[in-house]
């Protein structure tokens, strides 16, 4: 029996004719930074959106805590503790900063549509709470200039932030990040990765898909590279970079 | 975050309370009545298409529906009258459910084609299946009653529309502003989102559609028993647009817009009544030039170069 | 029997011709900028309207059928750039708000115009009924059935043949690479509004002189061509053509054996069915959404 908290079989995905993902494995421990690395096309898009629901398989299997979940809905798996945020931003710009991280709260939270309306104390006692919290976890993220901004407002760096905010109000047991750093600064970059740590620190497992070395190399305590599809190396930071495979892959065959 | 947007309510039951004494006649009461009515339905009808993003062309079936069950069920099944108000709710919601299942699993218009055919195939029956609704000459609506005691007349309506109507305004603040509510907005706002967060888009929607079905039949209910007489036309296509024109040009979204669209756009009818062509033609260019230049309607607006939300 | 089971099938197949060109209009405009344009039927109504007054203001029969046809095409045109062109890019709900808006303006505008009467054209080969297996066949049919046939065929080539109709289609499959290469994708969104109306409006003549028309046919006839057009599968031309031509029988053979009160409610009917069980329609695409 594995200890694995997140594991992948023979994971593979087609498009048609094309190949996006083939028979990719990899065990993923609790508590650990794992990242997700490979040149474009390599799909690793395309294995996050697989394990976080967006896409079914065609063929393998993932399991949580030994349990299959491929296929899963993504409602689901929020259920089961499986929180992610997106390369290019999803978030609910019709709403405030805040009610943005108190959506993440969600699954959490009595929704009874009657309470609500009839403003049940319970329920009033609870919104309370519950916005203490959010500007608890903006504060974490970095944002409490925000505290009482509309998400519209925002820069694309900040509201980046926001939706790790927000799925940090999940309280989940694995956080996936897409592209944490694409399209911010070195600072912001410095300051996101920086967040990572932060949040790895509380004891929720992160696993990322990135593009940045530096930042993949620095924070990760395992390594996946992906090539075509296929996975072409795994193991820690130190292992990958001397990998021949890897730098083959990354630089060409006679680097 | 919530007091401030109880402050209009609070305007607006004083303005109720007040209203009997300064109204000339009783065809100002009538109008009263009958814009406290459309803006319940209109209430309804915005969370569906103001925060759930979707649109209904033929909720005008659901008012005919509760309308017609008030009027059929008493004369010729011999319910209570209370009884049949429910009954018309229950068909509607159930209708509405039947009808949202499947429908919600696609995108974009065809919530929009699935009740738009609703709406129409309901106005065909109504006006068919004269045997039980009187047909295109409609049937007479017995009055509310309480053993002995008879609710009619302009002055009774008038209190029990005003107090449904504060009631309604007060429920939807509320819903909007709790985890429901936001559920909704954030459907609006990236479904993407909202289902990464583990909110049941489908489920969601078909509450929310069921819930104004059920406000729209209820309504119509109220409104058969206040005139006494239902026809074939409180179910028409007219008057579904009628009503999402008055969601549009109040603010989609927006509580206080929709009792300020049902409010003018009731009105308006009657400046034209016997300008029946310019009538359609201007909700026509209502319609377009909100679109174009308002698309969020007249009290988001407002409020927006005021520097509030609503 | 047989001669029954024909005669709704002759008046099913000649409506259906019209509700086929109402179809492709709604198809046109779809593909090229995904608006389902509720202002059709308008058009059709247009159309018919508008022979009617040419014809009994003394203009000769070939040049009201021409002005009949190229109004609504300049209405169509007006609507694009007045309304459509201003919103570019709006939600779904926006534009179909709009289309319905205009509809109200051009329905009341007709209203207010020319009454509320119905009217009727001269049928262009006369009304000499023609026997066919026992079932009569109007001659108008025939020419409704020839013209479409007609357009049908130029469309086609229109699409396949020329350059301007492959942009359009180019735009219709997509929108982006077709303005990368050089494609002017709101011509083409101008050009579809413009064709739509056309269409619509020739249909709308030629189903006059049989079913006369109003200042309000418009609404059943757009609604019931829209069917037809999701039948087929919305933004399929030959699909809209066969989901039209469906419709129209279907509601033919309804009307005829089962009840003719509820004619106008089988076509709506249909589209629960097809929302419910089969919403790309008969020939249709399934989407799907990148995240």
């Amino acid at each position: 029996m594995s200890t694995a908290l997140l594991e992948a079989r023979d994971l593979s995905i087609q498009f048609g004719g094309v190949k996006a993902v083939q028979n990719v494995s990899f065990q993923i421990d609790p508590g650990i930074v794992y990242a997700v690395i490979g040149p474009n096309g390599a799909g690793k898009t395309t294995l996050f959106n697989l394990i976080t629901g967006i896409y079914q398989p065609t063929a393998g299997s993932i399991l949580l805590d030994g349990q299959p979940i491929q296929g899963k809905a993504p409602e689901v798996l929020a259920q089961l503790g499986l929180a992610r945020t997106f390369q290019n931003l999803q978030v609910c710009l019709n709403m405030s900063a805040i009610e943005n991280v108190m959506l993440g709260a969600h699954l959490r939270l009595d929704r009874n549509l009657f309470k609500a309306a009839l403003r049940w104390p319970a329920l009033k006692a609870q919104d309370r709470a519950l916005v203490g919290e959010a500007i608890e976890l903006m504060r974490f993220v970095g944002l409490e200039p925000y505290t009482s901004a509309r998400a519209d407002s925002m820069s694309y760096g900040a509201l980046k932030r926001l939706e790790i905010a927000r799925a940090l109000a999940m309280r989940p047991r694995v956080l996936f990040l897409d592209e944490p750093a694409a399209g911010l600064n070195p600072k912001e970059t410095l300051e996101v990765d920086a967040l990572i740590r932060k949040v790895a620190d509380t004891g929720v497992t992160v696993v990322l898909v990135e593009h940045d070395m530096k930042m993949v190399m620095n924070l990760s305590d395992r390594i996946l590279v992906l090539d075509y599809g296929r996975k072409l190396a795994e193991g820690t930071a130190t292992e990958v970079r001397r990998n021949p495979d890897v730098i083959a892959a990354y630089l060409g065959a006679h680097a | 975050m919530n007091k401030p947007a109880y402050r209009g309510l609070y305007l607006i039951a004083a303005v109720l309370l007040l209203l009997p004494l300064v109204l000339p006649n009783s065809f100002y009461v009538d109008l009263a009545i009958r814009m406290a009515i459309n803006a319940v339905i209109v209430l309804g009808l915005n969370l569906l298409i103001g925060f759930a993003g979707q649109i209904s062309l033929g909720h005008a079936g659901f008012i005919g529906i509760g309308a017609y069950a008030s009027a059929a069920l008493p004369t010729h099944f011999g319910w209570h009258p209370l009884l049949a108000v429910a009954g018309g709710a229950v068909v509607a919601g159930i209708l509405a459910g039947a009808l949202s299942r499947p429908i919600f699993r696609l995108k974009g218009h065809y919530l929009a084609m699935a009740t738009l055919g609703l709406g129409i195939i309901i106005n065909i029956v109504v006006r068919n299946e004269a045997v039980w609704s009187g047909g295109p000459d409609g049937m007479a609506v017995p009055p509310m009653a309480f053993g002995s005691f008879e609710v009619s007349g302009d002055k009774a309506w008038y209190w029990i529309t005003a107090i449904l109507l504060c009631f309604s305004i007060w429920a939807s603040i509320n819903l909007i502003d709790s985890p429901f509510g936001r559920a909704l907005r954030a459907l609006n706002g990236s479904e993407v989102a909202s289902r990464v967060v583990g909110v049941q888009v489908a489920r969601y929607k078909l509450s929310v559609f069921v819930m104004s079905a059920m406000f729209a039949s209820v309504m119509g209910s109220v409104m058969a028993l206040y005139v006494g007489f239902v026809t074939p036309n409180i179910a028409d296509f007219f008057h579904s647009i009628e009503l999402v024109t008055m969601v549009v040009i109040g603010g989609m979204g927006s509580v206080y817009g929709s009792v300020l669209g049902a409010v003018l756009l009731t009105a308006l009818p009657q400046a034209l009544a016997s300008f029946e062509g310019w009538e359609t033609v201007l909700f026509g260019a209502i319609l377009m030039l909100c679109m174009i230049f308002l698309p969020r309607g007249l009290v988001p607006t407002l409020a927006a170069r005021l520097g509030k939300t609503t | 029997m047989l001669a029954q089971f024909l005669q709704f099938l002759f008046s099913g197949i000649t409506v259906g011709s019209t509700y086929a060109l109402a179809a492709l209009g709604f198809t046109l405009i779809y593909n090229a900028s995904h608006v389902i344009n509720f202002a059709q039927g308008e058009f059709i109504m247009l159309g018919g309207m508008l022979a009617v007054y040419f014809t009994s203001s003394g203009v000769s029969l070939p040049l009201a059928l021409l002005l009949s046809i190229a109004v609504p095409a300049l209405v169509g045109m007006l609507l694009e750039k007045v309304a459509i062109e201003r919103v570019k890019g709006a939600e779904p709900v926006t534009l179909i708000i709009i289309t319905i808006g205009a509809s109200l303006v051009l329905r009341g505008l007709v209203q207010i115009w020319l009454g509320k009467g119905t009217f009727s054209l001269p049928a262009f080969s006369g009304e000499e009924p023609i026997r066919v297996a026992g079932a009569t066949l109007m001659p108008q049919s025939l020419w409704v059935l020839g013209v479409t046939a007609i357009v049908v065929c130029g469309l086609w080539y229109f699409f396949a043949r020329t350059l301007a109709g492959k942009a359009m289609l180019a735009t219709s499959v997509n929108r982006e690479a077709a303005q990368l290469v050089g494609i002017n994708t709101d011509g083409v969104l101008f050009l579809s509004f413009a064709l739509s109306a056309a269409l619509g409006a020739l249909g709308g003549i030629l189903v006059t002189p049989i079913t006369l028309t109003s200042y309000d046919a418009g609404i059943m006839l757009g609604l019931k061509g829209f069917v037809g057009a999701v039948l087929g599968g919305l933004g399929n031309g030959l699909g809209a053509v066969v989901g039209g031509l469906i419709v129209g029988v279907l509601e033919a053979m309804g009307a005829g054996y089962l009840s003719s009160s509820y004619k106008d409610a089988i076509p709506f009917v249909l589209i629960l069915l097809i929302l419910f069980f089969r919403p790309s329609g008969l020939l249709g695409v399934k989407a799907t959404d990148r995240v």
